[in-house]
């Protein structure tokens, strides 16, 4: 998406934001921070699918690393009885599934939609398998409020009295721009999903780069799916993850790659959706119930159908590098 | 030249792949100041041997000494460190970055925790204005004319300091002059100390510019010489082995009816800028028409929109009269228009299907090879037999994998294909590149023997030589647009060489 | 971008080293997908022995219940029949190229066309059979073409619409069953029941449907070798560039494919209502969907493959369900399996300790994005 319009339709909506305030403070809010805690998984999960696509590999089993975090940091949380475990311990699952896909898809040079989609079928089949009814978390999660900048109108609220991870996810988006734009780090990232060739004779491990940024990106994903279970729902289902982690991959996609757009576009689906909801809950609209589920759905492949080919990939993803 | 100080020595380099030796008992000695050239055909080794030396494979068996420091390089990253640089066929530049940006990638100047691009931009700008190579810093790679891609990448060598340069088919991209800056800008390097490793199959370059000669064949070192030792026709008969017809042997031309009529064609290439300006031109059945020029000029664009694959605006394009213009490649086929694709591994061929399948990729679905939606095996391993006998395609059987081939084999199949429909026009674009000395031949004689028969023949070529060889009339593509059509007596390599540098009659 | 052709040979074309094959090389391509399944079993035997259970006396309680009645039988047959379909699908996906990830929303999106033709019009048998059929498949078939005209036209990925489609179907049929096409008169969410004339018959205990796989099976196993369009797909599946260069319109032939691919899966959701629910019910499936991949990689994406490895997971499947009843492990235990040989079969794990000689033909759908 051309950057022109991008912000010509931030301002948009931030104007429309604004207005809506005006009108009504408490469901402006209500919906921004419903909006914003949707929002969060969406984010982590684009940033993983950022780093591991500007490096070159298609990283389609996010959702499967999710869902497996989700399940981990929950049931970690629920018998260590507590909960900072139990997210290291989601957390930690996203990268050794994240190691995987590095394994699969970097070392052995397997075909990386199949390798993700094989992660995926894992992680449905073992949290199937392993799910143990009943269980519950050793308490919630503490949300941290800012003095002062919490009273701010309209944003305070929203932005600065939230949980930690909600904050991780506002904070890890602007973190990794740095990196990717302004560190050796990043220009050496960007140049192996380039054009990795490039890379090679300029003395930079391609294989090495490729396989530590997608196994430390999983850290993100069980960020995600430890932030679903334990801080967003408190608890874990069968299936709980519902396609967030594809969804973070047309975010990423809307947000052409770049982790500051990735936060707008993500923050912009979950703003459609709180949007939706507040109208149903209203009954200002009648919609039945499973169109509003249907909306993000929706939404990712109307916004695919409008963005893709405009926004450039990264030339080399999805190819395994081969020497010549 | 023996009284300088040896910057680099190669003995006894062996390299093995499977099924094939790249490279054996391979030796040579580079001094301070001197300008190598190794020179071979496509296959002979040229460039197995340099990455040996600059560390992207290890060498089976022999030894490289840097300075005289004996050394098992463990990658590129060695070889850098060392004082090797390399400038490839290829350029290894990220189309995205900008000069500066390509230029330090791998050893960047840190003020950590960000990379000091202040430092890197004045480097480089530095850099260009002392070795001459003029280049903005700030300019992404990609927007940039092949010349200067070129110039960034030998900046890339010299950021590293580099002593010892090599330099893999510097000029197949550039035209006649440019290649003279470059191969002035080579003897600067090499009067200030610096050793240049030059591989080129180019006859006339070698002669101009080297201090020593080493020819290569079939992986071993076959001759080592100076250019005051050997003439461009002892060269060629080293590099092949055996008397090469440096030209085609034709009768002139028996030409009839205008075949193409193309008038006032524009085209925009992938990313919707200009590649063909308004060209007009005429191919006549019995004659070989043949656009010379540098790569990049808008001949890729030009025979797409010829064949269908890229549309285009024009006042007419005609086949014998009919009208062709926005037809689709099926169409275009139809009408009697073969193409012989300048890509064949992306486009010509399919890999994984069989030599059979291949040769009747565009004719699948005809009556002969089908009926109904069911496709008649018989009939097409018939005449893939056949075909595979005419044009001597070597191959176990019809039936292998075309992967399995090799470059000259594949572009074989394609002209087999193409020429078996016997077509009233054959559209060739780079019909030998990468092909080795005997199928070229094959392939040359091919194509006369297709004009002889009546075709009209529209040749796409880089190489000059190839184009001043096969064709009767030549015309030049710069910038998108024809510049002039000569016949091939009128002809003068010098000529052609201004105009497809861009300069016009007005210039000179 | 090779320097050094393969062939640098005077027989001008590479000839496999000799030396590098073991003897194992010469076996057909069967042995790895039996080989990962036979691993993947000793996988699923280790956590059936964690849990306190012998292995072995799992696997008996499986296979003797699923094979070893006629009601297992059936169920057998029943199962595999929407399997075999879907893995079709994702077959004739893959072998143009595409990744149908959707073959579970275009199954239940026919499976509730196929309902309503089936409760809605009153027909002879013999009209209202193909009727309710075809609808179904014309339904799964509209259903996929959306994802294969974007990828075609807009060139966005199929593998993320297919998904997207995938909850949308899911919803979408919910709001059907439970609102415009809902069976009146009591509280749950379905369609009224099929008419008599709708239904598929059974040949002995052998279900029609079952058949109607097997058969569809076999068309399309030689639609791939032996027709011009199987062709087609092929060369759009293998070189998109060599295809347009050869005529063929790629654009086309990715909208047809995914539209047939779409066609199948709604064919398995159609033989199911008329077969075995006699309505449609949505019911929660959390993996069913994936098995259709499953069985496209484990059948290597060739088309009667497909059918052994749609009755594996379809057995696997009805034996898993007895298995709570009669040793106390879950049936989702037949998922973990699955997943593991899905991971051998694609990862070149397995291939590398059987064979020497690496050049094992890997799947490969990926181009990036929607290229």
């Amino acid at each position: 998406m051309s950057a022109k319009w991008a912000y010509t339709l931030a301002a948009i909506i931030s104007a429309l934001i604004v207005i809506a305030f005006v009108l009504d403070q408490v469901r402006t809010v209500s919906v921004l921070e419903f909006s914003l805690r949707y929002a969060v998984p969406l984010i982590l999960a684009a940033m993983v699918g950022i780093i591991c696509e500007r490096s070159g590999v298609i990283n389609i089993g996010i959702e499967g690393q999710m869902l497996m975090s989700a399940f981990a940091g929950f049931f970690g949380a629920a018998a260590t009885g507590n909960l900072i475990l139990g997210t290291l311990i989601g957390v930690g699952t996203g990268m050794i599934l994240g190691a995987f896909l590095a394994v699969g898809a970097v070392t052995w040079k397997m075909d990386q939609i199949i390798a993700g989609t094989v992660i995926n079928i894992l992680a449905v089949g073992l949290t199937s398998f392993f799910y143990v009814q009943g269980q519950v978390l050793p308490g919630t999660t503490p949300t941290v409020t800012i003095p002062g900048l919490s009273s701010i109108p309209l944003i305070g609220p929203v932005v600065f009295s939230n949980g930690l991870f909600t904050y991780a996810a506002l904070i890890i988006p602007l973190l990794l721009w740095v990196l990717l734009f302004k560190t050796r780090w990043g220009l050496r990232t960007r140049s192996v999903g380039e054009k990795p060739s490039a890379s090679d004779t300029s003395g930079i491990g391609v294989q090495s780069f490729r396989f530590w940024n997608v196994m430390l990106a999983g850290l993100l994903a069980g960020m995600a799916g430890a932030y679903l279970s334990i801080e967003a729902a408190g608890t874990f289902e069968r299936g709980f993850t519902a396609g967030r982690g594809f969804t973070a991959l047309a975010i990423m996609i809307f947000g052409a790659w770049n982790p500051i757009g990735a936060l707008a576009a993500a923050f912009f689906f979950g703003l459609t959706e709180g949007v939706a909801s507040q109208l149903q809950a209203d009954e200002v609209v009648a919609i039945p119930q499973q169109f509003i589920n249907m909306l993000p759905y929706v939404l990712t492949i109307v916004l695919l159908a409008i963005v893709s080919g405009r926004v450039k990939p990264p030339a080399a993803v999805g190819r395994p590098y081969e020497k010549d | 030249m023996a009284d300088r100080r040896v910057l680099l020595q190669a003995s006894g380099l062996t390299k093995r792949f499977p099924g094939v030796v790249a490279n054996e008992d391979v030796s040579l000695t580079l001094h301070e100041g001197e300008i190598l050239a190794l020179l071979g055909e496509n296959g002979a080794g040229k460039s197995t041997l340099v990455k040996m030396i600059y560390g992207l494979y290890a060498p089976d068996e022999g030894e490289v000494l840097i300075k005289g420091e004996a050394v098992r390089l463990s990658g590129p990253r060695d070889a850098i460190r060392r004082g090797i640089g390399m400038v490839h066929q290829h350029f290894q530049l990220v189309p995205v970055f900008t000069v500066a940006e390509n230029v330090i990638l791998g050893d960047e100047p840190i003020r950590w925790p960000f990379v000091n691009m202040r430092k890197a931009k004045a480097e480089v700008a530095r850099l260009a204005e002392e070795f001459g190579l003029q280049v903005d810093v700030d300019a992404k790679v990609e927007d940039l004319p092949v010349g200067t891609q070129q110039r960034v990448e030998i900046l890339k060598a010299l950021y590293r300091k580099a002593d010892i340069l090599i330099m893999d088919e510097p000029t197949a991209v550039l035209t006649p002059q440019e290649t003279d800056e470059l191969l002035n800008v080579l003897r600067g390097f090499a009067a200030n100390g610096v050793g240049v490793i030059f591989i080129t199959h180019k006859l006339r370059e070698v002669l101009a510019v080297a201090d020593t000669i080493e020819v290569l064949r079939g992986g071993k070192v076959v001759g080592t010489t100076t250019p005051a030792d050997t003439d461009a026709a002892g060269l060629a008969q080293m590099m092949v082995g055996r008397s090469v017809l440096l030209t085609v042997e034709k009768s002139p031309a028996e030409t009839a009816d205008v075949v193409l009529d193309v008038v006032g064609l524009s085209a925009t290439n992938d990313i919707g800028l200009p590649a063909v300006r308004d060209v007009s031109l005429q191919v006549r059945a019995g004659e070989i028409l043949g656009i010379a020029g540098v790569e990049g000029n808008g001949q890729r664009e030009l025979v797409q929109a010829l064949t269908g694959l890229r549309t285009c605006r024009a006042q007419s394009i005609t086949v014998n009269g009919a009208d062709a213009l926005g037809k689709s490649p099926r169409a275009i086929h139809a009408m009697g228009v073969g193409h012989v694709p300048e890509d064949r591994e992306t486009d010509g061929i399919v890999g994984p299907y069989s030599v059979a399948d291949n040769l009747v990729l565009d004719r699948y679905d005809e009556p002969e090879f089908a009926r109904m939606g069911v496709r008649n095996r018989g009939a097409v391993t018939a005449l893939a037999d056949e075909l595979v006998g005419q044009f001597d395609i070597r191959t176990p059987s019809s039936e292998t994998t075309a992967q399995s081939l090799s470059g000259g084999n594949k572009q074989k199949v394609v002209i087999a294909r193409e020429l078996a429909a016997n077509p009233a026009l054959l559209i060739a674009a780079q019909p030998t590149r990468g092909v080795d000395v005997g199928s070229i031949e094959f392939i040359h004689s091919r194509i006369v023997a297709a004009r002889d028969r009546g075709a009209a023949v529209l040749l796409v070529s880089a190489e000059l030589d190839e184009v001043l060889g096969l064709a009767d009339r030549i015309a030049v593509m710069y910038d998108g647009r024809l510049v002039e059509t000569i016949s091939a007596e009128e002809a003068d390599r010098g000529r052609i060489g201004l105009l497809m540098a861009g300069h016009t009659a007005e210039d000179s | 971008m090779s320097t050094i052709d393969p062939a640098q040979t005077d027989l001008g074309y590479t000839d496999p080293d000799p030396r590098r094959s073991g003897p194992l090389d010469r076996l057909p391509g069967i042995v790895l997908p039996v080989v990962s399944v036979l691993l993947a079993f000793a996988v699923g035997g280790i956590l059936i022995w964690l849990q306190g259970v012998n292995p072995l006396e799992a696997y008996a309680v499986l296979f003797s219940n699923a094979l070893g009645t006629p009601e297992g039988l059936v169920r057998v047959m029943q199962k595999s029949t929407p399997l075999i379909l879907t893995g079709l699908a994702v077959t004739i996906g893959l072998r143009a190229g595409l990744f149908n990830i959707g073959a579970q929303g275009q199954l239940l999106v026919g499976a509730i066309g196929t309902a309503w033709a089936g409760y809605h019009f009153q027909m002879p048998l013999i009209i209202h059979i193909p009727f309710a059929l075809a609808f179904g498949i014309l339904c799964g078939a509209a259903w996929a073409s959306i994802a294969g005209v974007l990828r075609a036209y807009r060139s966005v990925s199929e593998v993320i619409t297919t998904i997207m489609l995938n909850a949308i179907a899911i919803a979408l049929v919910d709001y059907l069953a439970s609102e415009p096409l809902k069976e009146e008169g009591q509280p749950l969410t379905r369609t009224p029941a099929i008419a008599d004339t709708a239904a598929l018959p059974a040949f002995g205990i052998v279900p029609s449907g079952f058949i109607l796989a097997i058969v569809v099976a076999v068309f399309f196993g030689w639609f791939l070798s032996r027709t011009t369009q199987g062709f087609r797909f092929n060369t759009v599946g293998l070189n998109p560039s060599a295809a347009r260069y050869a005529g063929m319109s790629v654009k086309k032939t990715i909208v047809l494919a995914m539209a047939v691919s779409g066609g199948l899966a709604g064919l398995g959701g159609a033989v199911e209502t008329l077969g075995v629910t006699g309505r449609f019910e949505p019911a929660f499936n959390a993996g069913l969907g994936f098995d259709g991949i499953t069985i496209a990689l484990l059948a290597r994406a060739n088309p009667i493959a497909a059918i052994p490895a749609a009755l594996l997971i379809g057995t696997l499947r009805t034996g898993g369900a007895a298995l709570q009843f009669q040793t106390g492990i879950e049936p989702e235990v037949v998922d973990v399996i699955l997943a593991i040989t899905l991971l051998f079969v694609s990862a070149p794990l397995v291939a590398r300790l059987l064979f020497r000689n690496r050049n094992i033909k890997q799947t490969t759908v990926t181009k990036g994005w929607g290229a």
